[in-house]
C-alpha cells in the first residue's frame, strides 16, 4: 500500500520506454499525467469540499444545510456546478474584455502550481526542488495579480474597491506569512518539504514552533481572503468585491481557485507543522490527506464563527502584531538552537 | 535533474516556447497602447525569465525573480498607474509625437543591442564546465551572511530608512 503510487509511476514510465519512447520524453509525460491526475483530484475534492463547508456553516448556525439532492445533500455541489457551466456568459460592455478574461484564468493557474512543490506522500511529489518552501511562498504571492487584473477589468468601482483591499492585505500579511516559516528553516536548516517532514519524525513543528503555527495560521487566513478576513469580499458592503461582475463559469473559476489555494495552504501547514505524511499504521498518502483535512476544518470553525474584521484594524492587526511576533519568534528560535547545541542536545 | 543530454530537443523546444514567451511580452511592454495592458505585459516578461532561471538549474534566482519582481514590484507598478493615470486607459502609453525624441530613444536602443550582442559574441563562455551546485542557495547564505555580512545589513539598514522615510512623507509631518 505504500509505494502504491510510486510503483504506478515507475510500471507507467517502464511501459512507455519498452514502447520506444526516449526515457526524458517518458519522464515529461510522467510529469505531464501527474499535472492531470492533481488537477482532476483538485476539481473532485471542490464538490465535497463546499458540500462540506456549507453542511458545517448550517451546523454552526443551526439550520439543515443542503438537504434535497441525494443522501444529505451531498449532490448538491454537483447540480451547483452544472447550473454554473450552462449559465450566460456575461461580460459587461464597458469592461476591459481581455483582463476580464484572462483574470481567473491566471488565479487558477497559480493555485495549482502551488502543488508541484507539496509532499503528497513519502518520495511523491511532482518535482522535488530544493526550495520548495520558497517557491510555495513565491507562487503564493503571484494571485494578488490575479485579483488586481479582475478588479481593474471589471470597470466597476466594488470590483477596484475590493481588489485594493485584497492585496494590501495579501502584501502585509506576507510578510509575518514568510518570517512565520522562517522558524522552522532555520530548525531544519533546508527548504526542500521532503527534508522538512523528515525532521519530523520525532517532534512535530506545531510543538517546537507554537507561535510560528498560531502566526502562520493567521496570516495564511488572511492571505486567503478567508473569513474573519474576508474584507476584500464582504458581500454586505461591497457586493463580492473583484468578483462582483463575475458571472457563470468565470465566477466558479475563482470559486474554486479559492478553495485550491485554501487546500495547497492547509496541505502546507499539514506539512510543516503537523509531521506531513508521517504517522503509523495508515500509508503516508492517506495521512497527508487527513491532516489536510483536519487544517481544513479548522479553517470553516475559524470562518464560521468569527465576525469581520474592520480593515484598518486588519492592517493595524498585521503590521503592530504579527509582524513583531514572527520577528521575536525568529529570534527565540536563534537562541533556543545555540542553547540547544551549548548544552550538547543536539 | 529531469533533462539530460538525451533530452536536447527536448530542452531546446522548452527554451524557444519559454523565449519567444518572454521576448513577445517584452515587445507588449513598449508597443501596447493601454499601459495596463504594458505592465500586466511586463510581469509575463518577469515571469518568462524567471521560467529561463529554473532552466538554467538556478531555481533559487527564478523564485526570488518570481517573488520579488513578478510578485511585489508588479503590483507596485500597477498601483502606481491606477494612482497617476489621468487619461483614458487607451491612450496611456503612446510613444511620443514628436520624431526627435522617438529618434534619440531609437538611437540609445541600438547602440545598446549592438554593445550587447557585441559582448555575448566575443565572450568565451566556459561551455562544457562541470554543472553549478546543486545547493547554491546554501553557499549563498553562507556568502551572504558570512564574508559580505556588513555590506547586507547595510543595503538593509537602507532599504529600512528608506521605508521609513516614504511613511513620513506619505502621512505628511503635522501630527506630532
Amino acid at each position: 500500500m505504500e509505494a502504491l503510487f510510486i510503483n504506478l509511476a515507475e510500471a507507467f514510465t517502464g511501459w512507455m520506454i519498452r514502447l520506444g519512447l526516449n526515457p526524458a520524453w517518458a519522464e515529461s509525460i510522467l510529469l505531464l499525467v501527474k499535472w492531470i491526475i492533481v488537477i482532476t483530484i483538485i476539481t473532485v475534492n471542490i464538490i465535497i469540499l463546499i458540500w462540506l463547508e456549507r453542511k458545517i456553516s448550517a451546523f454552526f448556525q443551526e439550520r439543515l444545510g443542503p438537504n434535497r439532492l441525494g443522501p444529505f445533500g451531498i449532490f448538491q455541489t454537483v447540480a451547483d456546478a452544472i447550473k454554473l457551466l450552462t449559465k450566460e456568459d456575461i461580460v459587461p460592455s464597458a469592461a476591459d474584455k481581455l483582463i476580464f478574461k484572462t483574470a481567473p484564468m491566471f488565479f487558477i493557474v497559480v493555485a495549482v502550481m502551488l502543488y508541484t512543490v507539496i509532499p503528497m506522500g513519502k518520495d511523491m511529489e511532482v518535482i522535488n526542488l530544493n526550495i520548495g518552501l520558497l517557491f510555495f511562498i513565491s507562487v503564493g504571492s503571484l494571485s494578488t495579480i490575479a485579483l488586481l487584473m479582475a478588479g481593474w477589468g471589471s470597470n466597476n468601482k466594488w470590483s477596484l474597491m475590493g481588489a485594493v483591499r485584497s492585496v494590501a492585505q495579501m502584501v502585509s500579511y506576507e510578510i509575518p506569512l514568510a518570517f512565520s516559516l522562517l522558524g522552522v528553516v532555520m530548525i531544519t536548516g533546508s527548504l526542500n518539504l521532503q527534508d522538512i517532514v523528515a525532521a519530523q519524525d520525532k517532534w512535530w513543528f506545531i510543538v517546537l514552533q507554537p507561535i510560528a503555527f498560531i502566526t502562520y495560521f493567521i496570516a495564511a487566513t488572511a492571505e486567503l481572503n478567508r473569513g474573519p478576513f474576508d474584507m476584500p469580499e464582504a458581500e454586505q458592503e461591497l457586493t463580492g468585491g473583484a468578483y462582483t461582475e463575475y458571472t457563470g463559469m468565470r465566477w466558479a473559476l475563482f470559486f474554486l481557485a479559492e478553495y485550491t489555494n485554501l487546500v495547497a495552504v492547509s496541505a502546507l501547514m499539514a506539512t510543516v507543522f503537523l509531521g506531513g505524511w508521517q504517522g503509523p499504521w495508515l500509508p503516508s498518502w492517506l495521512w497527508i490527506i487527513i491532516k489536510t483535512y483536519a487544517v481544513i476544518l479548522v479553517f470553516f470553525w475559524v470562518k464560521w464563527t468569527f465576525p469581520r474584521i474592520r480593515m484598518d484594524h486588519l492592517m493595524s492587526f498585521s503590521w503592530k502584531v504579527l509582524v513583531p511576533v514572527s520577528l521575536g519568534n525568529i529570534l527565540l528560535t536563534g537562541a533556543g538552537i545555540y542553547f540547544c547545541r551549548w548544552m550538547g542536545w543536539c | 535533474m529531469m533533462f539530460n543530454l538525451a533530452a536536447f530537443s527536448l530542452y531546446d523546444l522548452a527554451f524557444i516556447i519559454i523565449a519567444g514567451i518572454t521576448v513577445t511580452a517584452a515587445l507588449g511592454v513598449v508597443l501596447f497602447k493601454n499601459i495596463i495592458y504594458s505592465a500586466l505585459s511586463l510581469i509575463l516578461a518577469f515571469l518568462g525569465a524567471a521560467a529561463i532561471y529554473f532552466q538554467l538549474n538556478s531555481s533559487f534566482l527564478g523564485v526570488i525573480q518570481i517573488l520579488v519582481y513578478a510578485g511585489a514590484i508588479s503590483v507596485l507598478i500597477i498601483f502606481a498607474i491606477m494612482l497617476v493615470m489621468n487619461r483614458p486607459a487607451g491612450e496611456s502609453n503612446l510613444s511620443s509625437p514628436r520624431t526627435r525624441e522617438v529618434f534619440t530613444g531609437a538611437t540609445i536602443t541600438a547602440m545598446l543591442f549592438t554593445a550587447l550582442i557585441a559582448v555575448i559574441g566575443f565572450t568565451q563562455w566556459p561551455i562544457g564546465a562541470k554543472p553549478g551546485p546543486d545547493n547554491s542557495l546554501g553557499l549563498l547564505a553562507d556568502l551572504l551572511l558570512g564574508d559580505y555580512v556588513i555590506a547586507f545589513e547595510a543595503a538593509a539598514i537602507l532599504l529600512l530608512v528608506a521605508v521609513v522615510g516614504a511613511i513620513i512623507l506619505a502621512k505628511g509631518g503635522e501630527n506630532k
